[in-house]
């Protein structure tokens, strides 16, 4: 009862949430298959959020520093592995961009990093500023700015399923599907890691507590540089999975602009909240523009488009208002 | 009391200068500290034996003097170098992994220990299982011997304050050090927790042969248990003997009780 006094912005923030998940349904604004469809598009494009917005989690975690080269890297990353592609099958250029990416992870924390442990989050934060640009120019010196294809060879038709159920069935993309069990294959294979290896401990240690971390012997450059590698191993996952939908090109690098309400939702040190954070964003402002927006148009006479621009920032900013940690987040209580 | 043989130098520091901007923290300071033997650095607060205690753990690096370990000049270094040269630490606020087990806490003291490569681990072949096993039965033997076994899965933030100090042990134990350096072990304790964690100080000490460098500034539970006592003043040090010696002191008691002007 207390956390309920105590909470109910956020309550009643979960409650509108649910109430406009329900509500194309309940009031017979979409047919079943219809919704159902809709509902998997949000989370198809939710996992990407969460992609990117895991990368920025464990970066945020191990280092304190807030990364906003990850959709750089995402780029640089998808890039790679669609040049390299071109010339090779596409595991090799899979697993040779692994590699680029750990060699870009040591780079910058030789170049970068090393140099400005112990300053302001500000410093840092201008630091991945300039590390973000960069790759995007350096990317496109590199790999040429055009838009390129990453081919998985899967099968670009759509499945027809469920016709049983819903009227007219439900149209499926075998790539979305694929997708989203690399993806969750991915966190599960990261989660495993990070609870049952001795490495996987030594990254909690850090992210606990950088100076009990360091008198125990655990060298934190050298933890840095696993923490950027797998976090350029999520940005490549998750720059292969968009490229392949659809191309890779520039407008990847902005992807991670969506990450940042998503890590704001759930909390900037939680795994769990940066996936949950991303699904809840992705299906949101999917039903904001298909269901919001028809509704805006007759009621207000308003144009009632590009709310799926917008959807995520006015939910974060009120995140930040009711609950500043997120859902998952670490409560700061600072002395004062 | 029965105990092991105090041998020779292992750790001398020599005329260490520290200081912060304006503030001298340490003023050209020397002492040793003898192979197994159980050290103090006392002195009221603000007397430098944080600061001394980072100077040796490698945190801080001072602007003169040197420290000298096993014969060696140690040139200047990270924690994490000091921690792979054989020197542990518990910390006075602790500083735990909060969110991991007790269990996951000690572990991580032994991963200087381990051998096997990143992929071996990730793919947990043979090796890297039978070297984690063989991790493990060490940390036990520490978690029998701190009698914390009943909380060995607990998230260490759950725990009292007393016993999350004995786990900020018990994971500097794990690392075997050669040197173990308490910060205030004792802060914030009641008395019955100090006199079991005084008890655990002797047992390392006697059962390990671990030289302890310890920090208080409490001057009681202290002189029950050290060999040899260094006391700080204002960043200098005025005193340096075995407990009877410093008690006697007229500089040590004016530091702690202040003298009438």
């Amino acid at each position: 009862m207390q956390t309920l006094t105590r909470n109910w912005p956020v309550f009643v923030l979960a409650l509108l949430l649910a109430a406009g998940l329900i509500a194309p349904l309940a009031s017979g604004a979409a047919a079943p298959g219809f919704y159902v469809e809709v509902l998997l598009g949000g989370l198809m494009s939710g996992v990407m959020y969460s992609l990117v917005a895991l990368g920025l989690v464990l970066i945020f975690k191990a280092s304190g520093v807030f990364n906003f080269a990850q959709g750089a890297m995402v780029l640089f990353a998808a890039l790679s592995v669609a040049r390299i592609g071109e010339v090779m099958p596409l595991p090799v250029a899979f697993v040779l961009t692994v590699g680029i990416m750990a060699l870009l992870a040591w780079l910058i924390e030789r170049l970068v990093l090393r140099h400005l442990v112990n300053q302001d989050a500000v410093v840092l934060l201008m630091a991945t500023l300039g590390v973000s640009y960069f790759l995007d120019g350096f990317g496109q010196t590199i790999w040429g700015s055009d838009i390129y294809r990453i081919d998985t060879g899967l099968p670009k038709t759509p499945l027809l399923v469920a016709e049983k159920i819903f009227e007219g069935g439900i149209l499926i993309n075998t790539e979305d599907l694929v997708a989203a069990a690399i993806a969750a294959l991915l966190v599960l294979a990261l989660a495993l890691f990070f609870q049952k290896t001795p490495t996987g401990r030594a990254l909690r240690a850090v992210a606990d507590d950088h100076q009990a971390a360091q008198s125990i012997g655990i060298p934190l450059s050298r933890i840095w540089v696993i923490v950027w590698t797998v976090a350029g191993v999520v940005a490549l996952v998750a720059g292969m999975i968009w490229g392949s939908k659809l191309g890779v090109q520039f407008s990847l690098a902005l992807i991670a602009l969506k990450a940042l309400p998503v890590v704001i939702l759930g909390g900037f040190t939680s795994v769990p909240g940066a996936i949950l954070g991303g699904l809840i964003i992705g299906v949101g402002e999917k039903f904001a523009e298909v269901f919001l927006g028809p509704v805006l148009v007759k009621q207000f006479d308003l144009a009632g488009g590009g709310i799926e621009n917008w959807f995520a920032y006015v939910l974060a900013l009120l995140f930040l208002l009711v609950r500043p940690e997120g859902l998952f987040g670490e409560k700061h209580i600072d002395r004062v | 009391m029965t105990r092991r043989e105090v041998g020779g130098v292992l750790l001398s520091v020599e005329d260490v200068w520290l200081s912060f901007g304006g503030v001298k923290a340490i003023q050209g300071v020397n002492f040793d500290v003898r192979e197994h033997e159980i050290r103090a650095i006392i002195g009221p607060n603000g007397a430098g034996k944080s600061s001394m205690l980072n100077v040796i753990n490698g945190v801080y690096h001072p602007q003169q003097g040197r420290i000298t370990y096993r014969g060696k000049v140690r040139s200047a270094m990270d924690p994490h170098h000091a921690a792979a040269q054989g020197f542990g630490r518990t910390f006075q606020s602790l500083a735990l992994f909060k969110g991991m087990s007790v269990l996951d806490n000690i572990m991580t003291g032994r991963g200087l220990r381990m051998r096997t490569g990143l992929l071996a681990q990730a793919i947990n072949i043979g090796p890297a299982r039978r070297e984690e096993l063989r991790h493990r039965e060490f940390v036990e033997n520490i978690i029998d011997f701190l009698e914390i076994q009943p909380y060995r899965k607990t998230p260490v933030g759950r725990l009292p304050y007393g016993l999350q100090k004995r786990v900020d042990l018990a994971r500097a134990l794990a690392m075997e050090p050669s040197i173990l350096l308490l910060d205030e072990p004792m802060a914030g304790m009641n008395l019955e927790e100090k006199q079991d964690m005084s008890r655990f100080v002797l047992d390392v000490n006697d059962e390990f042969g671990t030289t302890i460098v310890l920090i208080e500034h409490d001057m009681g539970v202290v002189m029950d248990i050290s060999d040899r006592v260094v006391v700080l003043d204002y960043g200098r040090k005025i005193g340096d003997g075995t407990p009877d010696e410093v008690r006697g002191n007229e500089q040590v008691i004016a530091a702690y009780l202040g003298v009438a002007h």
